[in-house]
Formats: structure tokens, sequence, C-alpha cells
């Protein structure tokens, strides 16, 4: 309550100055000549557009802080309707101490500035393969649903205008066809606000954004079209002008693509140079993204094609291409300025509503437009689902369309769009700007907040989001190989197929030219799975380490001694936990560096992977520093402590894989150790199994020294311990992943034992 | 349709037994015709006449499961010379897609057969447990197409991935038992959480197949 009086004073504060500046303003003309030297002066002219758009951005953002306080209230309200509450609230104060309709929500600056960091945050994020693999359903939805609501609802609008009840109204068939396909659009503002606190299968939320995206084509030749319809009057429009109407959807659809397509290929071109530009590396991603949002829009072809597909295109090359923290950068900027558009959308769209000029009531008309969309939305989406499901092998049942036509939501593209129509040439502008605005309202308001108890009661399948495991990527690989070879092998075109030659044509000919060359190695779901998941294991270690105050506890005697007890008398025991405690200890330094030395090995002598290296820093806390020194060789031979640390520490390995040693696991070592001492000088990064141990080889000689000094100074045995060390560590620190993160004192003998008895296998 | 082989008495057999319509069969006999250039079986060399399998990393997999005697169920291990068109159909009803109408019951048993395709395909050596060395020799292949990895990184990977399925069955090993690998069972673990009915599965269309031209 509070912050609404302090926002309700902001207002107030702002009216203040606009009044001040109206008198002031008027006052230079008497004070041409000022008499003295004015030390402070009051610009508000000066500064006043940007202070306050800037104003307004603040209670944006401090209402969503608002409403964050209260817990209960966000997880039954979606936040868009309290923004727009809010909204209705703020006009009315605004109006109610200044008479005025203060600011509403432009059609230029949402379509310029609101809408297209949203739809480019949508496209640049758009998980790829689940949405060309459901495209024929989102196509069918986005194009034949759009114009079965539009043209059903502006018909029906029609027919019941013809009977009269709704009274007179200067309109005829073409201003309702218009006002149809405007409010036909499902909306991706508002889509994503709602669906996104609710947590549908992935499938389900794919189709409904994807028809939400896509059908801006269908929307801006429908508008286009019936808007210059009405324009030249319903007399001369003639088979041709149609034949040019239907034409029209698909140059715009199309073309909107491909200016999206071009400007992602440049994108990604550009961002395959921008190594030594990296701070405005992120940068580019904007400015490019948003030029090919401008640039359809300056072509009339469909702008919001354009920016989706170039998000949607660009994707895979720039990120393999840019670096990590430009990665971040750029998702974190996107994100803000999609969910900073959001708030202000839905915050303006309340305030716009109050403006008593355009509130023209017309019952019959209001509430059969809410009747229409909804009731042609359903037996829209049955109807199409009945056809797809002929088609798809998921099949999409009852509930899933149950979902879909209730989240048909309407939002801020049509209030833009019906903002957008000129009075002279729509008669009824108000009317239809007051409908659209009750549609918004109760489909946002209502039906967001009914959505979530909606799902949750036909327990509609939830996004599990589970742990990228490395078995179900590989597993997928498989599938996608064998899939598509039975489909060659019965002769079948099919989804595998077609999958298959587009990688093989983007691995030949689009990565090459658009990916960076230490990229294209690298990139590989599979190997990113590995890593993602190396790293995380890293990160909880060293989180792990804070919490037990010190990271030192690796080389603390009484682990010590318990870890050797354990091997030497393998007791049973039920704590999973505690063998990835156990492994951590070992793994710890191991695999905090894995990550750093993954890049490294990719991309032989580049700086970039000096780079990845102090990135991976950035990732983990400042434990980590002190630690660095352990596997750094850099501080080894200049710290004395630390050199102490890692004898410690690979004494105490070395006893721990003695103890190993003496399972079945000695038969391979001497191979082993003749591919270690085979290794060239920092040549190639060969195995990451030896280098997570702490020796980093490098493109730094005296490293190189440093490591070959290592290979002398400790024993073979202390190779080879090393060696299956990390074996070990690297592997089980899925393991460890896995498992709890219970730290006990008792180490599974019994795990310990099956791990030793697997690696009997190695 | 014209072959000895399709009869319709013999044809409504094959269908109910592998669960193909009998226009899938008679546009899957002509595939298999192509195949094996109108004679009555195929043998592995047939394969190779596919031009667009040159490029799939597991094709020998893959054609390998063709010939496999557990696949085509009539033997616990080895590998058959030539398949007839019973067989073939045998092995493309792993992959036909769930139907609506489908039960519970017959559901489960649905998916067990397709993942013990996948199974069969890894363990090579048919003693019924995926190894670490089988599951190196899966990954090699699947990766091969990637030039630049190295082949420590993969031992890396088949590690990981062992270890992260043998995670799930660890409790079951006693303290002195040489954990051997992945069993069927914990397959089947791994792959609880999985729709894989949804996802292996091959549109078989009722529609004019296109024909790969060779």
């Amino acid at each position: 309550m509070r912050e609404v009086s302090r926002m309700g004073f902001l207002l107030g504060l702002m009216d203040l100055p606009a009044a001040l500046g109206e008198r002031s303003s008027g006052s230079p003309t008497n004070n041409s000549h000022p008499q003295s030297f004015a030390i402070v002066s009051f610009r508000w002219n000066h500064v006043k557009d940007p202070y306050v758009i800037t104003l307004w951005i603040l209670v944006a953002s401090l209402a969503k802080i608002v409403f964050h306080l209260s817990h209960k209230v966000t997880r039954v309200v979606p936040e868009s309707a309290l923004l727009i509450v809010l909204g209705v609230f703020l006009g009315g104060i605004v109006w109610a101490a200044d008479h005025i309709a203060s600011f509403t929500l432009t059609p230029e600056v949402f379509f310029f500035y609101l809408l297209p960091p949203i739809v480019l945050d949508a496209g640049y994020f758009m998980p790829n393969r689940l949405f060309f693999g459901n495209l024929g359903s989102i196509l069918l939805y986005a194009v034949i649903g759009t114009i079965w609501n539009a043209a059903t609802t502006g018909l029906s609008l029609y027919g019941v205008y013809r009977t009269g009840i709704m009274g007179h109204l200067d309109s005829g068939l073409l201003d309702f066809l218009l006002f149809g396909s405007l409010i036909a659009a499902v909306d991706p503002v508002a889509v994503l606000a709602v669906f996104e606190e609710v947590h549908v299968n992935e499938v389900l939320f794919i189709i409904v954004f994807g028809e939400s995206l896509l059908n801006d084509a269908v929307t801006v030749v429908l508008y286009n079209v019936f808007e210059s319809f009405v324009a030249i009057g319903p007399e001369n429009v003639t088979g041709t002008e149609c034949v040019k109407g239907i034409v029209s959807f698909f140059v715009v659809s199309l073309g909107g693509t491909l200016v999206g397509i071009f400007f992602a290929f440049l994108l990604s071109l550009v961002s395959r140079f921008t190594k030594h530009v990296r701070i405005i590396e992120p940068g580019f991603v904007f400015i490019i993204s948003y030029l090919s949002y401008l640039t359809a829009e300056m072509l009339s072809l469909s702008a919001i094609l354009a920016i989706t597909f170039c998000g949607i295109c660009c994707q895979k090359y720039v990120k393999a291409n840019i670096s990590e923290q430009s990665s971040t950068t750029v998702r974190y900027t996107m994100k803000m300025l999609a969910s900073g558009a959001e708030t202000i959308i839905f915050m303006f769209l309340g305030i716009s509503a109050v403006n008593p000029e355009i509130w023209t009531w017309n019952t019959a008309f209001i509430l059969l437009t809410l009747v229409f969309i909804s009731v042609y939305r359903v037996i829209g989406v049955v109807l199409q689902t009945w056809i797809l499901n002929h088609y798809r092998m998921v099949q999409l049942e009852i509930i899933d369309q149950v979902v879909m036509s209730y989240g048909g939501l309407r939002g801020a593209v049509a209030f833009a769009l019906v903002a957008l129509l000129d009075t002279k040439k729509v008669k009824e502008k108000n009317l239809f700007v007051s409908t659209t605005i009750i549609v918004v309202f109760f489909t946002v308001i209502f039906q967001g907040l009914t959505i979530k108890p909606l799902v949750q009661w036909l327990k509609v399948k939830k996004s599990e989001h589970r742990e990228p495991k490395l078995n179900e990527k590989l597993h997928g690989r498989a599938f996608d190989h064998i899939l598509s070879a039975i489909e060659d092998i019965s002769g079948q075109i099919g989804h595998n197929y077609l999958r298959d030659k587009w990688s093989n044509f983007d691995r030949k000919f689009l990565s090459k030219l658009l990916m960076r060359r230490s990229a294209q190695k690298s990139r590989d779901q599979i190997l990113n799975v590995f890593h993602e998941l190396n790293l995380k294991d890293a990160i909880s270690y060293v989180a792990e380490g804070e919490r037990r105050g010190s990271l030192a506890f690796i080389r603390s005697p009484s682990t010590d001694n318990m870890v050797n007890v354990d091997f030497s008398t393998p007791r049973p025991s039920t704590v999973e936990s505690s063998v990835s405690y156990l492994l951590r200890e070992k793994a710890g330094p191991v695999c905090l560096d894995m990550q750093a030395l993954e890049q490294r090995r990719k991309s032989i002598r580049d700086t970039e992977d000096t780079v990845a290296h102090h990135t991976l820093q950035q990732y983990l806390y400042k434990p980590r520093q002190e630690h660095k020194h352990l596997y750094s060789r850099h501080e080894i031979m200049h710290n004395e402590d630390e050199k102490q640390d890692k004898e410690i520490f690979h004494r105490t390995m070395r006893k721990r894989l003695e103890s190993f040693k003496s399972t079945k696991l000695g038969i391979n070592h001497p191979k082993k150790l003749n591919k270690i001492h085979k290794r060239e000088r920092g040549q190639k990064r060969r195995n990451s199994n030896v280098i997570p141990n702490g020796k980093i080889p490098s493109e730094n000689p005296v490293q190189d020294y440093t490591l070959k000094e290592k290979d002398s100074e400790f024993s073979e045995a202390e190779e080879n311990n090393d060696y299956e060390t990390l074996h070990l560590g690297k592997g089980v620190d899925f393991l460890a992943n896995v498992t709890k993160q219970n730290f006990t004192d008792n180490p599974a003998g019994k795990n310990i034992n099956c791990m030793q008895n697997f690696f009997t296998q190695i | 349709m014209g072959s000895a082989q399709s009869v319709p008495p013999e044809m409504r057999a094959l269908a109910e037994r592998t669960g193909f319509t009998s226009e899938q069969i008679e546009q899957l006999h002509r595939r298999f015709k192509q195949l094996s250039h109108n004679r009555k079986t195929i043998r592995k060399e047939d394969f190779d006449t596919i031009p667009d399998l040159e490029f799939n990393p597991i094709r020998a997999r893959i054609v390998h499961a063709f010939f496999d005697k557990r696949n085509l169920r009539k033997a616990p291990a080895g590998l058959a010379e030539e398949i007839n068109f019973e067989d073939f159909l045998t092995i493309m009803s792993y992959f036909r897609p769930i139907e609506m109408d489908m039960d519970e019951e017959r559901l489960e048993s649905f998916r067990k057969e397709k993942l013990k395709f996948l199974f069969h395909m890894y363990d090579a050596d048919y003693d019924g447990i995926i190894t670490l060395q089988e599951y190196k020799n899966v990954l090699d292949e699947l990766m091969s197409g990637n030039p630049h990895l190295e082949k420590e990184s993969l031992r890396a990977i088949a590690e990981g991935a062992m270890l992260e399925a043998a995670s799930a069955c660890m409790a079951r090993t006693g303290p002195d038992e040489v954990y051997e690998g992945i069993t069927f069972e914990d397959f089947l673990k791994v792959w609880k959480g999985i729709d894989i009915e949804t996802k292996m599965h091959v549109r078989f269309l009722t529609m004019e197949a296109i024909a790969h031209c060779y």
C-alpha cells in the first residue's frame, strides 16, 4: 500500500512539473531578459520526455517488486492481470487528478519498441527441434485457424447486426470483417505471459505459442486487406482485389520469413568475426535482429515473422561463435528487455483503458464478441485437431484441445491494431476499441486466472524439467540415426529423413561458413551435455566447499584415514551419497578445471582458451580463487604452500589408488602409462583424463616443463593413479550429480567395490 | 500386388501378427521387392544399394539388426544369412506407431519390444548384457560423424553414460559381485521416464511411397 501511495505521489509529481512546465514555458516571453545569474534553475522542459518515460518504467518495475512480495497472490493471479489492474488504477488516479488521459499505449511505441524485444526473445530461445517437429500443426492452427476465427467472428457479428439487436451502427460488412480479423489473432505476449506460469508440457506449449507467433502474417494481411477495402469502399471490391489479397498473404509471410533468414545469416556471419570486439559482441545480436524487424516493416511484410525467424535461425551459430560472457550477456539482456516490455505493455493496457473519450458501450456487440470468439475458437480447435490427428504421431487429446482453446488469449497486438484504425474510415472505431479492451481484459484476467486451476484439474501433462542425462542424449542420437535409416530402408521420406538431410547440409556448408573454426569442432549435443554435467559438478563441489568452510577438507587426516580404512575393509552401506563425497574429494580439483580444459582441448593455441578458462572462474565462487593454485600450473612453482598442498593431495591420491590397484585394475596400467609418456608437449590435449588432474598442458613451454618435471617427480604409479583417479573421478561425477548431497562420513564400501569392479573392464 | 508371397490369406495372417494394415503391407512389399531385386530374400549386400544409408554412422549396426536372429524371434543368438518378407515385416513392426486403441497391457509389451530391439542393437555379443566396451563401440560409431572428437573424450563420455546407467541399479549388486554391465532390466529402468513409444516410430504412410531411385 505504501508503494501504491508512493507511486500515486510520483504521478502527482509528474503532473506538477507538467503544469509547471506549462507556466514556465509561458514565462520566457516575459522574462526574455533574466535579471541575474540563476545559480540553479528548474529545467523541466529540457528533460521532460526521457524523464517521464523513465519514470513510467520505474513505476512498472516497482510494481513488479510489490507483486512478488506476496507469494500467495502471485501463485494464483498471473502477473499480467495484476499489471493491468494496476494500470487501471494508475490511470484512474491520473484521470481523477487531472482529468486528462495521460499516457496511452500508442501503436507506434508498441510496434517499434515494446513488441520486438519480446518476439526476439521468443525466437532466440525457441526450441528449434520441437518447433520444426510440430511445424505442420503450428502452421495449420496459425493460418487456417486464424482465418476461420476472423471469418466466423466477423460474419456472425455482421449477421447479428443485421437482425438489429445491436441497434444502429455505422458499419458495413467490411468493418465487421476488419474487426473480426484483428480480434481473431492469438497474442504471443499474452500467451507467453500466462503459459510461462502454467508449465504445460512442451508440445502443447509450442503449438499454442508457435501459433501465436506465426499468425502474425495472417493478421497483418487480413488487417491490411480489410482496411484498404474499407478505405476504397465496398463498391470497389472486386475479384481481383480479393485475389490480390490472397497473393499478398503468401508474399507477406514468405517475404517476412526470408527477410528474417537473411538477417540471421548476416548476424551469424558477423558473429564469426567478432573475436576481437568481445565487448560489443552482444550488441550485434540486438541490432541486426532489430534491423530485420524494421526492414520487414518497411517493406510491409510481416515483421514479427522476420524477427522470429531471425532469432530461430541464428541461434545455433551465434551461440557457438560468441564467447560465454557475451552469450550470458545476450541472454540476460534479452530476458530483461522482454520482461520489461511485457510489464510496460500490460500496465499501459490498463492505463489506456481509463480514457472516457473512447468509451462506447454497446452491450450486445461486446457480449456477442466475447461469446463468438470463445465459441468459434473451440470449434476451430476441435475441427483442426481432428484433421491433424490423422497425420500426427503424437495425438492431441481432448485435454490438450481444451487447453489450446482456453489458451487462445488476445492481447496487446489486437489493441494496438485497433488503435491504429482511422476514425474517418472506420466510423465505429471507438466501439471497436472499447470492445477490444474488454476482450483483452477478459482473456488476460479471467482466462489467465482460471487456466492454472483448470490445468491442474484436468491433470494436463506438465513439463518435466529433467537434468540433462548423457544417456538420453546418446540414445536420442542413436534413435535419430536408426529412425532415419528405417525411413531410408522403407523408402519413405519422413521427418527423420528431412532432418538428417538438413543436418548433413548444415554440417557441410553452413557451419563451415558461419561458425568459427574452433566452434565447429566442439559443437555437439552430446559434448555439450557432458560439458554441462562437469561444470555443474564443479560448481556444486565448490559450493560444498564453501559450506564446509574451506576446501581443505580434501587433505584432512580424518578423511584420509577413513578412506583407507574403507578400501581395505569394505563395509556394506546404503548411503550412496558418501561415494560421491569420496569421489568429490578425489575429483575435486579434477573436475573444476574440466570445462576450461575441454575448451582448451578443442581450440589449440587459441587465446580463446585463456578466455574460456577465465570465464570458468566467473561461474564459480570466490573460494575457487584460493583453490586455483591447486591446479593452475602458474602458481605451482612459485608458491611454496600450494606446492605443499599439492603434494599432500597427491600423496593422498596415491594411497587411495594403490588400494584400488590391489583389485583387478592393474591390468591396463602399463598401456596407459606408455600413452601418457608418449604425450607431446602441450601439442594435443589428448587425454582429458590426464589433464584434469591439475596438469594443464598449455602453450606455455614453462608449464610444459613443469609437466615433465611432474612426471619425473612422482612415481609411475602416481601417473597411473592420477589417470585412474580421473577416470573414476570424471565418470562418477555424474554419479555425484545423481545422488543427493548428503555428506556423511560413511563412504559406501559396497558401492566403491561396485565401481572398482566396474572398472575392471577398462 | 502380384507376388506369390502376398496371397490374401497369408497377408491377413501377416497383418494380424505384425499389426500393419494391408495397404501398408502391400507398400512394404513393393519396397521389399525393390531391395531384393525381385528375389524372395534379402541379403546384407542388398542394403548397400540404398544411397542415403551410406551417410548414416551406425548403418552397419542397423543392417545387422535386420538379420539378428533375436529380433527375428528365431533364436537367442546368431545372424541370419538372409531374410524373407515376413522377417522384413517383423523388423519393421518394431517401429510401428502406437495406436489410440491400445490398452495398457499391450502398450507395455509394445514398449518392451521396442526397447528390446534397441537393446539388441547395443548388445553385439548376444550375452544379454551391455558392457562398457560395447557401449564404447556404439558411441564410437555414433560420433564418428564428427571427426574432431578425440578418443579420450569419447571414452570419458561412454564411461559417464555407463555410470549414469549403473547408478540406477547399483543397489542391486551385492558387495562382491562384479558389475558386468547393463542388463535388460536396467536398460528398462534407464528408459522409464521417457516415452519411447512416442519417439521410436516411423510413419508408415498408406500413400504411395516415394521410392529412392537407384
